[in-house]
């Protein structure tokens, strides 16, 4: 909790913040970056074997392979999820999970699995994105932004 | 055979990155991967992503900062092609696959699949 947030606590609040930071359980961060390595790189690994047999039985660059390569590890990943043992990995593996694409295509089948019950437009149709919503919005709106700045600047000849 | 080798370890350093961002900064994943979306498309604006891509395969278009840098690409290129409108037309022009799949296949999975644990 930053400085600046404390000073608005009152005294006795801020007497259980520092308790509860005392108490908290370290994380062992070390082993979480080795099992993120590990599995983060193993999916990579996956997803290479996927760009090379679209590179050598079709006709992929190496850029424009990874397009059906990234369609490719999200249907493994919805598969996986469905069958619920993404989310077994997921819970040893931390950001290895998270941060490729799987874990994209993981927040919205397991979204979309969960709010089945109340009914599919408003269940499983409005909850899709609710997770992998910021993605998908931060995602776009600064690419827009950046696109925009960069054509600024090669207008004005630089870049 | 070495491609797969920079895959691997590319990629795993993208996750440890990720990691540290969870672990040492405390984000929610959320924040996390729009921080390495974001991330993605600073790079991409660069240009420095694609010669990334280049040199590391999936170990770089696998990790979601892909994500962040495909979209800015398509809004470049189309951008080329027809002018400022292009930023518009063509952002989710490369990103097309992941996007259309992820919703088709998270549908399909939603009627067959029972959420289990």
């Amino acid at each position: 909790m930053s400085s600046k947030k404390k000073k608005k606590l009152s005294k006795t609040q801020q007497k259980y913040q520092s308790f509860a930071q005392a108490r908290e359980p370290k994380r062992p961060v070390l082993m979480n970056c080795l099992k993120a390595f590990l599995v983060g790189g193993l999916i990579c690994t996956v997803g290479q074997f996927f760009q090379w047999m679209y590179m050598t039985f079709f006709d992929f660059t190496e850029v424009s392979a990874s397009n059906p390569t990234v369609a490719s590890m999200i249907i493994l990943a919805v598969i996986l999820t469905g069958l619920g043992v993404y989310d077994h990995i997921a819970q040893w593996a931390g950001a290895g999970t998270i941060v490729p694409v799987t874990g994209f295509a993981n927040t919205m089948a397991s979204a979309a699995m969960e709010h089945r019950s109340e009914g599919y437009v408003l269940g499983v149709g409005g909850n899709m994105f609710k997770l992998s919503g910021p993605v998908i919005t931060y995602g776009v709106f600064s690419a827009f932004v950046l696109a925009i700045l960069r054509l600024i600047i090669e207008g004005l000849g630089g870049m | 055979m070495e491609k797969f080798l920079l895959a691997f370890l590319v990629g795993g350093a993208i996750c440890v990155i990720g990691q540290l961002l969870l672990d040492v900064l405390r984000l929610t994943p959320a924040h996390t991967t729009v921080t390495l979306v974001v991330a993605g498309a600073v790079l991409g604006a660069l240009g420095l992503y694609e010669p990334l891509i280049q040199f590391a395969g999936a170990g770089a278009s696998v990790p979601i900062s892909s994500f962040g840098n495909a979209l800015v690409t398509g809004a470049l290129t189309e951008a080329e092609r027809t002018g400022v409108v292009g930023v518009l037309t063509g952002i989710f022009e490369v990103t097309s696959a992941g996007i259309s799949s992820a919703i088709i296949f998270a549908f399909l999975a939603a009627l067959i699949f029972k959420p289990k644990g």
